[in-house]
């Protein structure tokens, strides 16, 4: 059995079916990339995934355990799947190094010591240590959005997802936030994108999936996706890509 | 389509147009100081308009401008600041009389009394602000606690909230103060009249602070709460340390508003026979035959409420300068 399995997964806002049936499988330290139109149902998927979101229907299985639907232990599983929001959401209160070590502190349960000694760490890989200090606001998108990813690596996730996670940066600062993505993939990260860097998602998928009104239209290499998709709405929503000048 | 193209007047078009000010500048003369440079200006600048001198012009209409906000400024304060001395003086000096009445004013043994009545209402409003910050936030909480099964509390906490904002404070005092003595309600029926004063300026400020609380926490964005619940935090960890912390720093100044109607509210304790300033003040007054203690109890009162003001100011500054960088 696969390492995550979405099982006829739907969801429904209001009258707004957003996924309506979604099937896939995702193997330990692949890199799987969603694309797709905006409301084609990414980010629902996403969340739905670490369970931000309730399924309304369907399954979703993680190492082997049903962590969707009723009675499951949600912080639990929260700790195993990190999530990077498009927005960053860090927390402004509080210093970049106090975002890091809040959740290993609270939810681990590790001292303040080794918390911080293991962020100042993660601050470092990614050039930030000097900033552990400063609040949030001082930070450009690009310093937001990395310190946002270390937040949640700071919990050692064992699958992380990410959610246009440089749709809200500036063009010059996109390249910094990939760079890090590209990293964690090269250390064998499970990883799930929803994404409209289709350069990148060719880069460093195993898999893409290209979602279309709450269904995942086709999937395969990222080689198929983009060379030979072999559906008529995949080779209609690349070509608008290709088109843009977007890949 | 033709018919949407209405012609703007040439007239109206003029950018290069000189503004003199003249009916600013002629109301400015109601305070001449400021007024008669004003109005020397406006004259200057539709002189050096009529000889072609345009920046020139622009520059005295400019100043023009300038001197008659200043008589906005100046003269409004000046005339007030007239009018409130008239006052004091008219009836050969006996509002001053009344209000500051110079022999009580230098009464040593007038501001000893007051000042140990001033104690009690501070007391009684440090006692009941600690109170009324946690209880505050635990009303607030309580009201927002999620889920149809919290529903009942929700209700419960709401009614409380209601009503006692509905109730002016002296009745609450006179209430709590009176009725739970003469009914001996379990637990609460022998306290001092000082302590029923903290208890039932706590249930009013309460409620009020709580809707303020509430406020603040409603106003956190919900993505804070799905980042914090994302990383493994509880509901509860989540308001702790997330919510909770943004929120009140938010409410500060709404909450400072409320800490100062607080302060004075403590004036009422008197109802029920505490011997805080007021009461104390009162006797002054009859003795003496004047006014003049309340007015002193009422600069006992700015002379906390003003600086506690001012210190909270500075520590919002503080707080906006660390966190808001180029804001």
């Amino acid at each position: 059995m696969s390492f995550l399995v979405l099982r006829d997964v739907t969801k429904t806002f209001g009258t707004n079916p957003v996924l309506r049936g979604i099937n896939l499988e995702v193997d330990l330290h692949q890199v799987v990339c969603l694309i797709g139109a905006s409301g084609s149902g990414k980010s629902t998927m996403l969340r739905c995934i670490n369970q931000l979101e309730t399924v309304d229907s369907g399954e979703i299985h993680l190492g082997g355990d049903r962590v969707s639907g009723r009675g499951i232990d949600v912080d639990a599983l929260r700790r195993e799947v990190g999530i990077v929001f498009q927005a960053f959401n860090l927390f402004p209160h509080m210093t970049v190094l106090e975002n890091v070590t809040l959740a290993p502190v609270k939810v681990l349960g590790f001292s303040k010591a080794l918390a911080e000694e293991r962020g100042v760490a993660l601050l470092k890989r990614i050039g930030l240590d000097d900033k552990a200090k400063e609040y949030p606001d001082r930070l450009s998108g690009g310093q937001q959005q990395r310190v946002a990813i270390v937040r949640a690596l700071a919990m050692e996730p064992r699958l992380l997802l990410l959610d246009e996670i440089t749709s809200a940066l500036d063009p010059e600062l996109v390249g910094e936030v990939l760079n890090i993505v590209r990293d964690l993939a090269a250390d064998g990260m499970t990883m799930m994108l929803a994404t409209h860097e289709m350069g990148f998602a060719k880069e460093v998928s195993s898999k893409v999936c290209f979602l279309h009104e709450g269904v995942i239209h086709e999937e395969g290499p990222p080689e198929q996706i983009f060379e030979h998709p072999q559906e008529e709405r995949t080779r209609a929503f690349v070509k608008r890509i290709i088109d843009a000048g977007r890949l | 389509m033709e018919d949407l193209v209405v012609p703007v007047p040439h007239a109206t078009r003029r950018v290069g147009r000189v503004l003199t000010y003249r009916k600013a500048a002629t109301l400015s003369l109601l305070f001449p100081p400021t007024g008669i440079p004003a109005m020397m200006h406006s004259l200057r600048a539709a002189r050096l308009a009529r000889e072609g001198e345009i920046e020139s012009a622009r520059h005295e209409g400019e100043r023009a401008r300038d001197w008659s906000w200043y008589s906005v400024g100046f003269g409004l304060s000046v005339y007030i600041i007239a009018f409130l001395a008239w006052l004091l003086l008219t009836n050969n000096h006996a509002v001053a009389q009344v209000f500051f009445g110079w022999s009580t004013m230098t009464d040593g043994g007038a501001w000893k009394s007051l000042l140990k009545g001033f104690w009690i209402n501070v007391q009684v409003f440090l006692i009941a602000e600690v109170l009324v910050l946690v209880w505050a936030l635990v009303v607030a909480i309580m009201r927002l606690l999620p889920g149809p099964a919290c529903k009942p509390v929700r209700v419960l906490v709401t009614v409380y909230v209601d009503v006692f904002r509905g109730i002016p404070a002296l009745l609450v005092i006179l209430i709590v103060g009176l009725g739970l003595p003469q009914a001996d309600v379990p637990f609460l029926g022998d306290f001092s009249d000082r302590n029923y004063a903290i208890l039932a300026l706590t249930l009013t400020y309460g409620a009020y602070v709580s809707e303020v609380y509430r406020a603040g926490i409603e106003s956190v964005h919900w993505s804070q709460t799905a980042a914090a619940r994302s990383l493994g935090l509880s509901y509860t960890q989540t308001m702790r340390h997330v919510v909770v912390p943004q929120a009140v720093r938010r409410v500060i100044p709404p909450l400072l508003n409320d800490f100062i109607g607080l302060q004075k509210d403590t004036s009422l304790i008197g109802a029920l026979g505490v011997l805080d300033v007021v009461s104390r003040a009162r006797f002054v007054n009859n003795s003496k035959g004047t006014l003049t203690a309340y007015s002193m109890g009422a600069i006992l009162f700015l002379l906390v409420t003003i600086p506690f003001t001012r210190w909270l100011d500075w520590l919002i500054r503080r707080q906006q300068a660390k966190t808001l960088a180029g804001r």
